[in-house]
């Protein structure tokens, strides 16, 4: 009952002061608010528009013919005229295009021989019939860009030529489940709620201990009846409500304004969203106690945020990277959490059927409560 | 055998290399206002927070109302006050939120709160400033806010680590009244304080420098034990007469106040005027006169290097460190 009103008491001066901290209190609604709309606007990983040149020594019916066919796949935009290959090559040095069509001077010739035409299947081996219409030269040193033109290689001529596709049978059937449209952002929003909670949680509790002692706030509340675990709780509790505003707020953006579904059940989410807010603040916790002043703690998020953002498999696959890092990725909360959450909004996985990271996350909280209360000790030694 | 609300068995606490108090023997009665008077740097907070359980002692024991610490700190902290030397309380709440803070993390019932709160805030006056950011307060009214919450749950001992540093005068008057009322109605009070006149106002005393407590008594009967006699000598050229009386061994100490050059004579020397005249340092028709010790003669003749003066029966002078 004194241990209740002992928490109450933290409780309530966290939420006075937040309420009086403007700037902060502005925070929790603008970060998630813009990082949404940021990161989901500008994270594409379908990439469309490329600027590329065209060199086109034919300067025939046919060449712009081409041309305007392969603007019309929408991946590349011709937005430059070159008329000799050094002026092209140093355009990609300037980086003025990404790349540049080559349209060779016997274009036709090239493509009366082409297996799309129809003349039968040429032997592959034969050099004369089975040359390229014509050739990219790419800025290589961004492979997504670079992949996006590759695609462009097996581009059907079909239509070129006015003529039915000529279906080739797949070897294999692909079904693209959950995302079918293959659109970026049903990926990235859910992943989104892992990186803004980690961001905010860890930065708001690294603060809260930190504060109490740089203000000298500490000094009195060693002298209290207080007990360390009772200040953990309550300095956690009024952040677990601002990460509840904070997932409400990306996932309903995310819902209305980029038509992310969220398949699976409220209880599941929130359950989810619980457990990694609580393992979040808790390693804000451990860093409070760690840290001396406010600047320390700032740096020590920020050391913590980088791996979150970069290997929890928000941007880049998990499975895509060394092992080394793998290790690294599950050690930190955001990468359980991403995985939980993608599979609650995406797939409408059960909490419970993704024991492993559920587990983790709780094991994680509990011992970061551990070490936090045992680090703050009610002593000055 | 009087009731002790501390008793301190030669508390030592060290910092690395520095010793920061130093083979503490202290006694302090119950209902009593004790005063702990010493330069900055001295270890009075290290010692109050050595009382409170905040720190751990390297050496010795210490027993504060009943408790043994530190095994009994927690049992401790509910019986006592602190005052920390620097404010405490949150900025950015207002007097009353402080207020309630402080009452919910001692336990108060919504109830008990009511009533406190209200007690506290006629006793100490802040009843226009109640809804006031704390943050915008006076010194003298932070610190009435400061006493007001460290008594919040009415402890038996109150610890005050320079509780007036940012006042005026006017204000310490009032706190002081505030601490006999404490007082009166059963508290014990241990303040430290480098204000002498703070220090006179004290039922019993202890002078500590560098860790080691110098001298402990009523203000009074250091006075009167001072182990020198205070002359006043009226002349010019104060500057140059004292740099020539220091170099005397009879001379403990001289000082210049305003048009007077404090001289403080070994009490050995029976006659301190005759001998001053004698030294044909000071021309014959200056005045001089034998003026009642101060406690801050007492505590200069504690601390610095007149410690190995013996200053009376009742002073433990610690030969370590000398």
């Amino acid at each position: 009952m004194r241990s209740l009103l002992r928490i109450q008491a933290i409780i309530v001066k966290e939420l006075i002061q937040l309420k009086r901290d403007r700037m902060t209190f502005g925070m929790v609604v603008m970060i998630p608010l813009v990082q949404l709309l940021l990161f989901a606007f500008a994270i594409n990983t379908n990439i469309r528009h490329i600027p590329v040149g065209i060199l086109d020594l034919s300067q025939t019916a046919l060449s712009r013919v081409l041309q305007q066919t392969v603007a019309a796949t929408g991946i590349v935009k011709f937005t430059q005229n070159y008329t000799s290959l050094p002026q092209a090559q140093a355009a990609i040095d300037r980086s003025d295009v990404r790349a540049v069509l080559i349209i060779p001077k016997d274009v036709s010739q090239r493509l009366v021989r082409h297996a799309t035409v129809g003349f039968g299947l040429p032997p592959s081996s034969d050099k004369v019939t089975s040359r390229p219409i014509a050739q990219w030269i790419v800025d290589g040193s961004d492979a997504s860009i670079a992949g996006s033109i590759k695609s462009l290689r097996n581009m059907p001529l079909a239509e070129l030529l006015d003529k039915p596709a000529n279906r080739n049978v797949p070897t294999f059937e692909v079904s693209l489940l959950y995302n079918p449209e293959q659109r970026s952002v049903v990926n990235i929003v859910p992943g989104l709620v892992g990186i803004i909670l980690t961001m905010t949680m860890i930065m708001f509790t690294s603060a809260a201990i930190v504060r109490e002692r740089e203000r000298g706030n500490m000094e009195l509340l060693i002298t209290t009846p207080l007990a360390s675990i009772e200040l953990m709780i309550g300095k956690i509790v009024p952040y677990i409500f601002i990460g509840a505003i904070q997932v409400i707020i990306i996932l309903g953006l995310g819902y209305s304004f980029f038509n992310v579904p969220i398949n699976g059940g409220l209880w599941q989410l929130t359950f989810a969203t619980f457990l990694f807010i609580c393992a979040s603040l808790v390693l804000g916790l451990v860093i409070s106690s760690l840290a001396k002043n406010q600047l320390q703690s700032m740096q020590m998020t920020i050391f913590i945020l980088l791996p979150s953002i970069l290997l929890s498999g928000f941007m880049f696959p998990y499975e895509g990277m060394p092992e080394i890092a793998q290790y690294i990725a599950e050690a930190l909360p955001a990468t359980h959490f991403i995985r939980l959450i993608r599979g609650v909004v995406l797939r409408d996985v059960a909490v419970v059927d993704m024991t492993f990271d559920m587990l983790w996350l709780i094991t994680f909280t509990l011992a970061g409560l551990m070490i936090a209360a045992l680090r703050f000790k009610k002593t000055l030694d | 055998m009087t009731e002790l609300a501390i008793d301190a068995i030669n508390l030592t606490r060290k910092f690395g290399t520095m010793t920061a108090v130093s083979s503490l023997n202290l006694q302090v009665e119950k209902q009593r206002i004790y005063g702990f008077l010493g330069p900055n740097g001295s270890g009075k907070t290290t010692a109050i927070r050595l009382f409170t359980g905040l720190l751990k002692p390297n050496a010795g024991k210490v027993n504060v109302l009943g408790c043994n610490l530190p095994e009994d700190a927690e049992k401790l902290r509910r019986q006592i006050g602190y005052m920390t030397q620097k404010f405490s309380l949150y900025d950015d709440l207002t007097i009353k939120e402080n207020m309630q803070f402080i009452a919910r993390i001692y336990g108060l019932t919504p109830k008990e709160q009511k009533v406190r709160l209200d007690e506290l805030i006629s006793t100490y006056q802040l009843t226009k400033l109640n809804n006031q950011i704390t943050g915008s307060l006076s010194g003298g009214q932070k610190q009435r806010l400061a006493l007001a919450c460290s008594v919040m749950h009415k402890p038996k001992l109150l610890f005050l680590d320079e509780p007036t540093s940012a006042v005026d005068p006017e204000n310490r008057r009032e706190f002081w009244e505030q601490l006999f009322d404490l007082c009166d109605q059963g508290v014990t009070i241990l303040v430290s304080t480098h204000y002498m006149d703070e220090a006179e106002r004290c039922h019993k005393l202890a002078i500590l420098e560098n860790g080691i407590k110098r001298a402990d008594d009523t203000p009074q009967n250091l006075i009167n034990n001072l182990p020198a006699s205070v002359i006043e000598v009226s002349t010019h050229n104060l500057r140059q007469l004292k740099q020539q009386l220091i170099a005397l061994p009879e001379i403990v100490s001289a000082s210049q106040l305003g048009a007077h050059l404090r001289v403080l004579v070994n009490k050995e020397v029976t006659e301190p005027v005759d001998f001053l005249n004698s030294t044909n340092m000071i021309s014959s028709k200056t005045e001089m006169q034998i003026v009642r010790a101060s406690l801050e003669d007492v505590f200069v003749l504690s601390t610095g290097n007149y410690t190995n003066l013996k200053l009376n029966t009742h002073m433990n002078i610690n030969k370590a460190n000398g």
